[in-house]
Parts: C-alpha cells; structure tokens; sequence
C-alpha cells in the first residue's frame, strides 16, 4: 500500500478513485457560533470535507484554522485555507504547526484577494511568499521535514524530528488569462508539489474541457488530482454580477439566456449544476466537484443527491 | 527618477508656520522633471503663500541643483540664516539631507513622494521600481514582477487576470504578469516563466533594515 501524505479523509477517498465532493464554508464575520453549527449540519454527510475560507476577498472572519478545529469537533473534515496576503513566512510555518498539532490534515494554498477587496482596504499587504512558494514549503515541511529556512523540524538537536503532515491543494483557474498559460500554471504547481486542486467555478464547460484535455495529454490528471468548482446561481442578478464584477470568472451567453429564459433562477441554478456534475464525472481526469455555494450552503445536499452521489463513500 | 506630487496647497498652508521670513526651496533634478518641485513650482508656490491669509512676514524663493547631495548647500547658506523656517519642495531624501544640515531650521515638507519611476506621456508617470537590492529583469524581459504585479508575485499571474487587466483594477491597471508573458513571448523565453521561482531574499530590501551603500573602491 501507498505511504499516506496525512491519512485524511480526503486522501483516503481520492486515492481509492472515488467521485470526491468537497464543499465550501464561510466563517462569519463576528464570533457567532450558531452560523457555523448551522452550515455545519447543512453540509454534514452531503460531502467528504468542507473548505473553511481564510479571510475571503479580504474582509475579516474567524480565522480559518480555528474555525477548522471546531468544525473537526462536529465531526467534519475540514480544508483549511491558507492565502499569503496577511501573514509572511514565519506566521504561516507557526500555523501549519498549530493546525497540525490539532489534528488539521488537509490544507489549501492560495494566493489570496488584494485587500482593495475588502473591509480593511488600508492594510499593508504581506505576499513575502506567493502561492506556489507556499506549496513548495507545505511539502517541503512534510516529506523533507524541513523548514523553509532549510532548518529540520524538531524542537531542539537532540529532538526527534515531528514535521506537520497535509493533503496539500490548491486553485487553478482555466479561465484567467493569459488563457494558453493555464495549463503551464498548473504544471507549475504540479512542480512545487500540490497534491489536489480546487478549480475557479466554471460556468464555461466549453473552455473546461479544452482545459482538461490539455491537462489529460499532458499526463497532468496522474500527478494532481481535480476536483471541477461549481457555484449555484440563485438569480440572474448574481450571474450577471459575477459576469461584469468577479475576476477571473467567465459565463458564456448561453448561461446567460439560459437564465433569462428560465422560469425560477434558483431552480435552473441548481439543474444547471447537476447537469454540470454529471458532465464532470464522464471527463477524463476530473477527480472530484467543489461546490462553493456561497452562502447557500443549504442548496449543498439536494445537488449532490440529484447528481446521484448520495450516501457519501465511508472514509475509512 | 524619483517621481512625487505637491501637497494639496490648504495642507501645506496648514503646516506653515506664522514666521517671519519663509525660504520656499526647490529641487533642479527629478522633481523639476516631474513637474512638482523646480523653479516655476517655487514660483507658483511663493505667489500662493503671498496669497494666502497667513500671518509670514516674508516668502522667498530659490532652487538648488540637488536637495539630496550636500554639496549644492554651500551656496544657500546665507539665505538659510537669513530666513526661519523652509519649505523644500524636494523628494523625502531632499527634505531630510537639507534637515540635516541645517539643523535646528524648521523644514516642511511640500511633495509627496510616490515612486521611481518613468515619465510615460504629458502629467503621466508610472512606477517602475521598487529598489528591491535584487534585480531580475533578465528573467522578467525587462518588466519588474515586482512593482507591476499588484501583488508582487514571483510566480504569476495570479487566477485574477483578465484583458491583460489586474484584477484590482480592471479598468486602470495592467496585469504586471500579462505583460511580462506577452514580452517573453516576443523575446522566445516563455521557458523562464515555467521556472518555480524561490522565496524573495527581502533581507536586500528594506526589509533588513534602512539600507546604505558603501563603496570601498571610491573611499578618499
Ligand atoms: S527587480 Fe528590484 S531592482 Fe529590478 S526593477 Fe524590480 S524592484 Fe527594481
Ligand atoms: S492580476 Fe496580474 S498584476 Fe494583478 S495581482 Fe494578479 S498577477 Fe499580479
């Protein structure tokens, strides 16, 4: 048998080949227990682990890793994220070590929004090391056991080594220009050592599977494993703002007429997304789905029984 | 060159204080070019001040070659003495090296210091350079990853490119990386941007500390 990375859940169930889902939790915005203990029951048993986002698009939440850590309590797996825009080097190694030592086991490695994003536009921004760095240093901590200094990790000389372990991921986006560059990218990660990838939500399925092919022939799938973003749209507005105002997002027209056509948004929004996990399951190479349904976490458990992955595969 | 921008004129007002005689200083070097602080800056800057409501006796006005190098104050040390406090219309390098050598004279400063940078059209300046104590243009075909990236990513672009735009601001900013890619492509080394490139060393930067340069081979 295969050495585990961390012997998460969600290594066991990727590498055993099954149709992984995997979905996304916001902490609030003040110390409001009762908004992650109802996301918490929203997503339990629908998915396999739940990403808790670090800060998203720069406003300020409870922090990733102890929201993760409670969330582990409730008996979810939790992904804790991790961007490099508010903490340098050494802030980020303390928090691998701390996550780890609370049992933590799989973490995903981000650049992070410009803080002209959010609710502190005025902050000094860090980026002492960037996403693919980061990678680098997640795994160089686990399978070199060192720091990134180059120092091994243990507490003193004479001290055993005790490295932190993670199932390390991260995001691609195949559709940010410059489009052919893509695939490079996420080589480029492949390189530094990424273990599973998150993608951009994808509303173009088109531009999807030309990403996918090239990823396919390059050998790429084998390396990494891919789980296909998808956000539910719950009205046109949504779609139209995520079209004009959200970077990196690209929605062809026919979503858009789809959506003006449609009768209930909310209803077409959840059809469209199990259509689109249906269509991922035959891709060549396509590991898993990420529904990031923000704030609408709700919407989670009726899409993954529609797309018929209901019960979730046991983890052991 | 240094490019900065005068101070809203009701901020500097503000600043000045009620003295008898006020030196308005400018700087003939890179401020002149970026239209901030040279000779006709001080002009205008002097006429301003006359105008103003403010109790000063007296606004004179003079520029030197370079407020950033000692040599060039030798000659306004008489009408230094002569006035009680200085407005320099200079870089912040100026400001301090005329502070320090004349210590004790009150000086305020009239620009904000923004950036090195290049002159791009008429009234238009871009950043260029951060002094980063490490220069890898070679690698970047000549475009600084780490000024034009809005995030300073060694390893981009980031997944919030698009039209060549920076996702911070789609509209006004390029992407740093976009342009850097387009460049390689022209020059035939795309390769460079598949290198993983390390952790920045930004020990060389300000980072390890305000940063001198000493050069042993031009020592007296
Ligand atoms: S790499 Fe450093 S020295 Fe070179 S242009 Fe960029 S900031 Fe300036
Ligand atoms: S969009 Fe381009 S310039 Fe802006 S942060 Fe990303 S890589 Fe840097």
């Amino acid at each position: 048998m295969k050495n585990s990375k961390a012997g998460s859940r969600l290594e066991k169930l990727l590498d055993r080949g099954e149709f992984v889902v995997t979905a996304e939790l916001g902490p609030p915005k003040s110390v409001d227990r009762e908004v992650i203990d109802s996301k918490v029951e929203a997503l339990r048993d629908a998915v396999d682990a739940v990403n808790i986002t670090d800060n998203q698009t720069a406003i300020v939440r409870v922090s990733s890793i102890s929201t993760g850590i409670y969330v582990a309590e409730k008996g979810l797996e939790p992904i804790f994220q991790v961007t490099c825009r508010d903490r340098n080097r050494l802030a980020i190694q303390a928090d691998l070590l701390g996550a780890c030592l609370n049992g933590l086991k799989n973490v995903l490695c981000l650049t992070g929004d410009h803080q002209s994003f959010g609710n502190h536009p005025q902050a000094k921004q860090v980026y002492d090391i960037d996403s693919i760095q980061l990678i680098k240093m997640v795994k160089d901590m686990r399978d070199e056991k060192i720091f990134q200094c180059g120092e091994e990790i243990r507490n003193s000389k004479k001290a055993e080594i005790r490295e932190p372990r993670f199932l390390i991921g991260a995001a691609a986006n195949p559709f940010a220009d410059p489009l052919e560059w893509r695939v490079n990218r996420l080589e480029k990660k492949v390189n530094a050592g990424v273990d599973f990838i998150q993608t951009q939500c994808i509303y173009d399925m088109e531009r999807f599977e030309q990403w996918m092919e090239e990823v396919v022939s390059r050998g790429l799938h084998e390396k990494v494993k891919i789980l296909a973003g998808v956000t539910p749209i719950r009205s046109l507005g949504m779609l139209r703002y995520m079209r004009d105002s959200v970077a990196g997002v690209r929605i062809p027209d026919s979503v858009i007429k789809r959506f003006e056509d449609a009768e209930n948004a909310r209803e077409e929004g959840i059809n469209f997304c199990v259509e689109q996990i249906k269509r991922f399951r035959k891709m060549k190479g396509v590991a898993g789905v990420h529904i990031m349904a923000i704030e609408w976490e709700n919407a989670v458990r009726g899409i993954v029984e529609s797309a018929d992955l209901l019960p979730r595969p046991n983890g052991v | 060159m240094i490019v900065a921008e005068q101070k809203p004129i009701g901020e500097i007002l503000k600043k000045l204080p009620e003295v008898e005689k006020l030196l308005v200083l400018g700087c003939d070097t890179c401020v002149t070019v970026c239209l901030a602080g040279g000779e006709k800056e001080v002009k205008v800057m002097c006429s301003a001040i006359r105008m103003a409501d403010k109790k000063i006796g007296e606004v004179t006005g003079f520029s030197i070659e370079r407020q950033c190098d000692r040599e060039f104050f030798k000659e306004i040390e008489a009408v230094v003495k002569e006035s009680d406090a200085i407005l320099s219309l200079a870089c912040g390098a100026g400001v301090q090296m005329l502070s320090d050598y004349f210590e004790g004279k009150l000086v305020i400063p009239g620009l904000n210091t923004h950036f090195i940078g290049s002159n791009e059209g008429a009234g238009y300046w871009l950043e260029r350079c951060l002094g980063c104590g490490d220069c890898m243009l070679d690698i970047t075909g000549g475009i600084c990853p780490k000024t034009r990236c809005s995030k300073g990513l060694m390893n981009g672009p980031c997944g919030g490119s698009e039209n060549g735009m920076c996702e911070i601001d789609p509209l006004n900013t390029e992407c740093g990386w976009y342009l850097i890619y387009e460049r390689l492509k022209k020059l035939n080394m795309l390769q460079n941007m598949m290198t993983n490139q390390p952790p920045r060393d930004w020990s060389r930067a300000h980072d390890g500390g305000p940063r001198k340069l000493l050069r042993e081979d031009i020592q007296p």
